[in-house]
């Protein structure tokens, strides 16, 4: 199961993107490219902030962190503009801060505040920010590919040039949902981009486990619906692949499947500790995905360019630490929801 | 000689519609030939010929036919027969729902069954059926709204299984009348979807039975979206169909699951009985900001009865109806159930029994208010549903009657139910598993028993 993860992590590396390619194409300029390394720094220290409020009893429920993950979201959310719709699993933290939500609300959100971006009514697995285009995290595993079908629809129905963002997890693509789904999403011709993020596990079972067919991305041929594999842990492979096919669905809407190939190094929950985790992977796998970190592999392009040495590394760490921490604080000092809040939103007027 | 005679299609099935000759007066017929087309209200149904002959027809086309009278003998034949006509889908079998659920019973009922509040000033009515009712409301909506369309399977090319959406594509073409796949939860994903971004969507499950296969998309998203959301996505849509039970249909395609949709908070529920609640109804539903259960029933398709021609008849949602005033005894119900007990109700009158009729026509949210304010004054109450009876509409409302007036009661509050099996096929076990006016009348009369 190890060596399987272990060649694919090495095939989809192996397509070796150059990233001054992708840079040059978008003509990303050197702020631009540390801004986005400041951003997946962010990401990556909220998440360990979650980590510490679920170990210091303050978040409820269940936790699932994006670490390792992070490239993933920067590098196809970074092309989304304003009126595009995103939707995610329950391992949504990522999404929703990289759309530009207030770091602080989404941490209060998690905290179960009033103060959070669904006014604690969702929690971690149902973050929500219309105004910045996120159309919510989902709990059931499947459930939000469904609705991807009608935020397409109605992105082409008011004849906009918007596009449907749709993560979902390999485990997804074994319901039922998803098939109906897509075979719709391409019936209709809808400008949703399904992104796979393929982290080889569906909580504790390998997609060598559940799927007959480990090739997904293949899985959408049978709609009709083109489809490409993408190193994720490599920041402008999943930019450079998304910026590729993301022009033409504006102008001709049809839906398009990224597979892309990403590792979580935390358990599927904040409960899935090392013991569970050892029923299904080994330390080996997870320190060989971890010299994949992307973090890494964003910082060494960086580096190569010389925009970026240690001292200036610790520094825009250091400033992620600090946003998380803020957010964490702001959550943790947020009052408490109203027992009036209950009956809140339960029906629109 | 044989005779070829209306087809009975259903249990009260009284009369058909002779819609076309396709064989004229006086040709030569051979044995399997189509020779007629009658309109039921599900579904039209061809005639054959049963033997060779010379075709004599008794009756135009156009022509309303009691069931079992003649409309044609075929003459000359060796053979005579008992001339039953041998029918057959015109949808030749492409749709299984035409199949499965072929034109049975609806007739126009008794006018005293569903004159919906006649005394109201409704400014100019139509006579209508319910399914045209339907039908109105959803063309004046589609008229008013662009942001409304409509989805479902076959409603389109098709002109939908009953019809009810006959020549919408011509009319709005494709993007607002959206033929699906056979895919529940995409059906219903869409509709979500859609409406999480401000269109309106209608869609119409082909029967209410599909819907299970979307029960994760409409209990766990459709129902939640705006709360977990802490108010930023309203899901202003409709998912509309017929349920109920009593067409033969047998278990996995008639059952009353009403209970189960008016038992999740974010839904809206909504059963009308009558052509004028049903259009009002639905207009309310579309233009309600939250995700509306519209809970038709396939027996009601064909009742008639009046209803105002105005684009601004809107009913209210949450607002019961007496739909007979009586001092004896309150029944509560909704769907067909309000004619079983009108029926039943005029049974009683005969006797001396006085009964009010209260037709729910919203069951979430409810109006319990009108319910009470009857039992404050009959001081006896039976709940009838067609559904099984735990857990069900009636213990729902035994409990709020117990809870709100219950030193006005005389006796306890009686539930009229369907039998706790799954809809047996055989029409003999159907019959009894499914509520009747004389179940009614019964409970009516156990409640009156009791005096205090």
């Amino acid at each position: 199961m190890a060596a399987a993860t272990k060649v694919k992590a090495e095939e989809a590396s192996s397509q070796g993107t150059d990233a001054d390619e992708v840079i040059n194409k978008l003509s990303l300029g050197n702020d631009e490219l540390l801004h986005i390394y400041q951003v997946m720094l962010n990401v990556r220290h909220f998440e360990e902030q979650c980590n510490r409020a679920f170990r210091s009893d303050k978040v409820g429920g269940y936790l699932h962190l994006y670490i390792g993950q992070e490239a993933v979201s920067l590098g196809v959310l970074d092309v989304c503009k304003p009126g595009d719709q995103v939707l995610s699993s329950y391992r949504d933290h990522a999404h929703c801060i990289v759309l530009g939500s207030d770091p602080n609300k989404v941490m209060a959100e998690i905290f179960g505040k009033s103060t959070g971006v669904s006014r604690g009514k969702g929690g971690s697995m149902h973050l929500f920010d219309k105004a910045h285009g996120f159309a919510g995290g989902y709990g059931i595993v499947g459930g939000n590919v469904p609705l991807s079908v009608g935020l397409g629809w109605a992105l082409k129905y008011n004849k906009t040039d918007n596009i449907c963002v749709c993560y979902i997890g390999d485990g997804a693509m074994n319901n039922g949902a998803f098939h109906e789904s897509l075979n719709m999403a391409a019936l209709y011709k809808l400008p949703i981009l399904y992104v796979l993020e393929n982290n080889g596990y569906a909580m504790g079972t390998s997609v060598e486990r559940s799927h007959a067919n480990i090739d997904l991305g293949s899985r959408a041929d049978s709609y009709n619906i083109p489809h490409r594999k993408v190193d994720g842990q490599d920041y402008f492979a999943v930019r450079g692949a998304v910026e590729e096919v993301v022009g033409e669905m504006r102008k001709n809407p049809y839906p398009y499947f990224l597979d892309v190939i990403t590792y979580r190094y935390s358990g599927h929950g904040a409960a899935d500790g090392a013991a569970t985790q050892a029923t299904y992977r080994t330390n080996e796998e997870i320190e060989r995905w971890k010299q994949r970190d992307p973090l890494i592999v964003l910082s060494n392009v960086l580096r190569g360019k010389g925009l970026l040495d240690d001292e200036l590394n610790s520094e825009m760490d250091a400033k992620a630490i600090e946003l998380a921490k803020a957010a964490y604080d702001y959550a943790d000092h947020s009052p408490v929801c109203e027992p009036s809040e209950l009956y809140e939103d339960v029906y629109a007027d | 000689m044989a005779e070829v005679i209306m087809p009975k299609m259903g249990d009260s099935m009284e009369v058909g519609k002779l819609l076309s000759w396709r064989k004229q007066n006086g040709e030569q017929v051979k044995s399997g030939d189509i020779i007629a087309e009658i309109e039921t209200d599900k579904s039209n149904v061809e005639i054959e010929a049963e033997e060779d002959g010379v075709l004599q027809t008794s009756v135009e086309a156009g022509a309303e036919v009691p069931v079992g009278a003649t409309i044609a003998t075929i003459g000359g034949a060796s053979v005579a027969t008992n001339g039953t006509a041998k029918s057959q889908s015109s949808s030749n079998g492409h749709s299984a729902a035409a199949v499965a659920i072929p034109a049975h019973d609806v007739v126009a009922p008794k006018p005293a069954a569903v004159s919906a509040a006649p005394t109201k000033d409704w400014g100019p009515t139509v006579n209508v059926k319910y399914s045209h009712a339907i039908r109105m409301a959803l063309e004046e909506e589609l008229n008013a709204d662009p942001s409304v369309f409509l989805l479902g399977e076959e409603i389109g090319q098709y002109q939908g299984t009953f019809k009810i959406t006959e020549g919408f594509l011509q009319t709005y073409g494709p993007d607002r009348i959206v033929d699906t796949p056979i895919s529940e939860a995409g059906m219903v994903g869409l509709t979500v979807g859609a409406a999480m971004l401000g269109l309106r969507p209608v869609l119409e499950f082909m029967t209410f039975n599909f819907a299970l296969v979307a029960w994760d998309q409409i209990i766990n998203h459709a129902a939640k979206i705006l709360y977990m959301s802490g108010g930023q996505f309203s899901v202003p849509c409709v998912l509309r169909g017929p349920g109920g039970v009593g067409t033969q249909l047998s278990a996995q395609h008639s059952q009353d699951l009403i209970h189960w949709y008016a038992n999740t908070p974010g839904l809206k529920v909504v059963a009308p009985a009558t052509p004028a609640d049903a259009k009002g109804l639905l207009k309310a539903a579309i233009r309600d900001n939250n995700p509306v259960i519209f809970m038709e029933h396939a027996k009601l398709y064909g009742t008639k009865g009046d209803v105002p021609e105005s684009t601004d008849f809107v009913i209210p949602i949450g607002v019961a109806e007496v739909k007979r005033s009586g001092k004896d005894v309150t029944i509560v119900t909704y769907s067909r159930g309000v004619v079983l007990s009108l029926a039943a109700a005029e049974e009683l009158a005969k006797e001396g029994i006085d009964v009010e009729v209260i037709d729910l026509r919203s069951l979430q949210p409810f109006d319990i208010d009108t319910v009470i304010k009857s039992i404050q004054k009959t001081h006896r109450a039976v709940v009838v549903q067609e559904q099984w009876e735990a857990y069900g509409v009636a213990a729902e409302f035994s409990a709020q009657i117990m809870e709100k007036a219950f030193d006005y009661l005389d006796a306890p509050v009686a539930r009229v139910a369907g039998a706790f099996v799954p809809m047996p096929y055989a029409k003999a076990l159907e019959d009894i598993a499914t509520p009747h006016e004389g179940d009614i009348i019964a409970a009516v009369k156990k409640t009156l028993e009791r005096s205090i």
